[in-house]
């Protein structure tokens, strides 16, 4: 019998991991029950000994991410030494397979994605389990609450999804090779991204659970899991919009978003745990919202075990295809338990959650916040309502019903935009209830530059009501536009409000003091910040009622308008690579008569000749920050053998990939500790500081420490 | 005392010329904006299609092949269905049958997933309605609940409620209090 040291290596780590987190699960738990008034008084046992139980199920918890980590390992290997013996190596990876892209095979189908699955998982759970200390018993609580969580996903990858399964029959000679489709660089970072941000939601609904269970008197969980959940957060919108770059750039059909159920279930956890982030914010502040804030990150916990039922399971067809099996009824029974565990503890602890405030007036920041959420909810709704439609339509008439791009686009671009004008409103509104005197001072410049878009606009050509067909797209980027418009002017009026406080303090100049202020609170200001590439996306997003597309056979020396652009055909050449057979055209592009750059939209067809002949689009791009000229080779015209070209060109759509970059900006600044002042120096508080003129900024930086927050 | 707001009595003796001149302009600039916005909704209703049949109809349909792309946007190589389906888009459009009669052709022959919204009514219509219902009655019952609360809210004792409640340990009243210098400028 042949042997498979690594396979078999990787097998038993697996197992091991297994072992051991069902070990952190059941011994976490029992010390946790142990060391509880009830447990000491029911056992008789002394707490010490049911601390080492707890701390010996903390360190299997540490263990489990080695054996894990040592399984991706073994798997990583075997894609490296092209051991075919390993079905899924066949299947993902051939000897010709670039490096990065063999690593890359780890997740690119359904075990290894899995296995990527868990080791996140249990290297989140590392990190929990290390730093334990910032509060012991909570922090035993999530432990063993993301133990459960791993014995569900090790379960799987030993069980129902094997990575190390070894196929049967001769060792073939090479592997099928990774999917031609994710043969590109984005791809090497984009599902590792998005694994992070879907895996990183376990750590605070297991401190939300955690807390919920121990009823964990005030706010300190919501603090303590902060940053957790802003880097996850930012995690998945990293991932989702690298994802959107992605099918931009290689899928060739010119969008970036197809409500495909794929990208469907990564925007559902977003939505909730945007809300989330928002939400909590009352709770710290006011105490309130506490049901709301547990029951949202419970449902964008299970929203992200939602999304993988619903790609995995073959329940809704997706384009993602490459990730579907029969593994669905495990995801049904581990969302159902994991339901059944959050409601049961909500039902039993629900007095725990009493608000110490309610809201005091509809014009308040707190109701914002509130119309805010149930904006991204609504939302959420809706993009779970189009994914699931088409199951629920066959279950009602027999027959599917597709919901596509026209459906979303039409249900929420209004709420996009209504969340768009909350995100302008919001900040601007006081706490607890604001003055007709404050409203007025706090909008009226907002409002006027929203007014004074939208009329710019309509002046210089955005008029709805001749853009025909395209009426509606055209008055939802004219709003967009203009809230746009009025919600950066509020950002800015908010920032320059603070800098004139600080300047006036401090003697700095306006910018420095902008600065300083976003330092002192970086939270409050990165998250303006947040906003602000939040209106850059929908900038970029609105630009896309004023595509343009043409579409024509070309050879030698022909010609095609779009827009400013003339592209001029140099030549199509035909061409064979090991690896696929090619068709490419070269274009000259000109802005009127001044020559811009070559460039040359490709057809691939990857592995020619063989059973998986696989197709693919390589995009030509000229990209600028008023426009993306995009270039398609679209195939031959089986007539006349000639190549068709299709151009399309994007307005604002680099806005887009910039407000994310923005986002990703504010998000770090968020992240980073406040500066905060010491005590204000004796002499000034003695009130000798006060009778000197304009103090020093030099002097003034003296007095500011970096202080780390719990 | 508040003044109520008068109009000026064009033939009244006591009105000066200049206020006279300023009711007519308000008058004609209230009616210059009603008949404009009157003008705006008549074009909105009114103006024809720039786009084609073809662009608009294709725009409506999915590929058959189950690749989840638009029908117009579908670029498989070697698609089994769109360049068939194209082709039929094309004579449907020549044949000059409406955008209705044709979406109800496609979706005859292909089956209703070819429509990329649902349009035929009964049960499809629920698709609609749903997230609309949802986000109407979201918005109102935000204001419900709001309005609830504001009622049942005690007299204002001039101090933050969260300030006189006596269950709240000093740590947590001193992280609050941090977490409001933090939240505040």
């Amino acid at each position: 019998m042949q042997s498979h040291p690594m396979p078999e290596f990787g097998s038993f780590c697996l197992l091991l991991g297994l072992i051991l987190s069902i070990y952190t699960l059941a011994a976490g738990a029992l010390a946790l029950w142990g060391s509880s008034a009830n447990g000491l008084r029911l056992t008789g046992r002394p707490q010490a000994l049911w601390n080492r139980l707890g701390e010996t199920a903390r360190r299997a918890g540490i263990a489990t991410f080695i054996c894990v980590a040592l399984a991706a390992f073994a798997l990583v290997w075997a894609a490296f030494t092209n051991d075919f013996s390993v079905e899924y190596i066949r299947e993902h990876s051939n000897i010709a397979l670039n490096p990065w892209y063999k690593f890359a095979a780890l997740w690119s189908g359904q075990e290894g994605s899995l296995l990527l699955w868990a080791l996140l998982l249990t290297g989140y759970g590392l990190v929990l389990r290390v730093r334990h200390r910032v509060d012991v018993r909570l922090t035993a609580f999530a432990s063993t609450i993301l133990a459960g969580i791993q014995v569900f996903f090790l379960l799987l990858l030993c069980v129902g999804a094997p990575p190390f399964s070894i196929a049967p029959g001769a060792v073939p000679a090479d592997g099928n090779g990774l999917n031609v489709l994710l043969r590109y660089p984005e791809m090497v970072m984009h599902p590792p991204l998005l694994y992070l941000g879907y895996v990183g939601f376990s750590v605070p609904f297991a401190f939300a659970l955690g807390a919920l269970m121990m009823r964990y008197p005030g706010e300190k969980w919501i603090h303590i899991t902060r940053r957790w959940t802003m880097v996850t957060w930012l995690f998945l919108t990293c991932g989702i919009f690298m994802g959107a770059h992605w099918a931009y750039s290689v899928l060739g059909w010119g969008g970036y978003w197809g409500w495909d159920p794929v990208e469907n279930a990564s925007l559902m956890p977003w939505l909730t745990g945007t809300a989330f982030l928002h939400s909590v914010m009352m709770q710290e502040k006011r105490g309130m919202m506490k049901n709301w804030n547990v029951w949202l990150i419970f449902s964008t916990f299970l929203l992200t075990i939602l999304g993988t039922l619903l790609t995995r399971s073959g329940a809704v067809q997706s384009v993602h295809a490459f990730a579907q099996s029969d593994i669905g009824i495990w995801f049904y029974t581990f969302i159902t338990i994991a339901f059944a565990v959050c409601l049961f503890t909500f039902f039993l602890q629900r007095d725990h959650l009493k608000s110490d405030n309610k809201l005091e007036s509809l014009v308040s920041r707190e109701s914002s916040f509130l119309f805010n959420n149930l904006i991204l909810l609504v939302a959420c709704f809706t993009v779970l309502w189009g994914t699931l439609f088409p199951v629920l339509s066959e279950y009602v008439q027999g027959d599917k019903t597709t919901l596509g791009a026209p459906f979303y686009n039409r249900v929420n671009l209004p709420i996009g935009l209504f969340l768009l004008f909350l995100t302008g409103i919001g900040p601007l509104l006081a706490w607890r209830s604001t003055s007709m005197r404050s409203l007025r001072r706090n909008f009226i410049l907002p409002t006027v530059a929203t007014l004074a878009a939208a009329i710019g606009l309509m002046i210089s050509g955005i008029r709805p009501w001749s853009a025909g067909d395209d009426m509606e797209s055209t008055f939802f980027s004219l709003v967009a536009f203009s809230l746009a418009a009025g919600v950066t002017t509020g950002i800015v009026e908010e920032f320059l409000r603070g800098a004139r406080v600080v300047k006036a303090q401090t003697g700095k100049n306006l910018f420095a003091s902008a600065v300083l202020l976003t330092r002192r609170n970086t939270r409050r200001y990165g998250g303006y910040i947040i906003h602000f590439g939040v209106v850059v996306i929908f900038i970029g997003i609105a630009g896309g009622a004023f595509n343009r597309s043409v579409q024509s056979e070309m050879s030698y020396g022909d010609q095609m308008n779009i827009g400013p652009y003339r592209l001029v055909c140099q030549s199509i050449t035909q061409d064979s690579t090991p690896e696929y057979d090619t068709d490419y055209a070269l274009l000259d592009v000109y802005r009127g008569n001044k020559f811009i750059k070559q460039l040359a939209p490709e057809r691939r067809i990857y592995f020619p000749g063989t059973d998986h002949e696989q197709p693919a689009t390589m995009v030509a791009l000229h990209e600028t920050a008023r426009s993306d000229l995009y270039v398609v080779f679209d195939g031959r015209d089986p007539n006349t053998g000639k190549p068709e070209i299709r151009a399309q060109l994007h307005p604002l759509i680099a806005w887009i990939w910039i407000g994310v970059v923005i986002v990703v900006f504010g998000t770090a600044i968020a992240l980073v500790p406040n500066l905060q002042r010491t005590a204000v120096r004796p002499e000034r508080e003695e009130g000798v500081g006060a009778t000197r003129p304009a103090t020093p900024a030099v002097e003034n930086d003296g007095v500011l420490v970096k202080a780390r927050h719990a | 005392m508040r003044k109520a707001f008068q109009f000026p009595v064009a033939n009244s003796g006591s009105a000066s010329p200049g206020m006279v001149f300023r009711a007519k302009r308000g008058a004609i600039f209230w009616a210059k904006s009603v008949q404009s916005v009157l003008l705006v909704a008549i074009a909105v209703t009114m103006l024809g299609a720039v786009h084609s049949q073809y662009e608009r109809v294709g725009g409506q349909l999915m590929c058959a092949c189950g690749c989840g792309q638009m029908l117009l946007e579908c670029n498989h190589l070697g698609c089994p269905d769109s360049p068939g389906m194209i082709r039929e888009l094309h004579a449907q459009v020549a044949s000059g049958a409406s955008d209705k009669a044709i979406l109800a052709w496609f979706a005859t022959k292909y089956g209703a997933t070819v429509l990329a919204a649902p349009i035929r009514g009964g049960f499809d219509d629920v698709a609609w309605i749903m997230p609309f219902g949802i986000f109407v009655a979201a918005i109102a019952g935000t204001f419900v609940i709001v309005w609830i609360w504001k009622r049942r809210q005690p007299a204002s004792t001039g101090y933050p409620p969260a300030e006189i409640a006596t269950n709240i340990s000093p740590h947590e009243a001193a992280l609050r209090d941090r977490i409001r210098r933090e939240t505040e400028y």
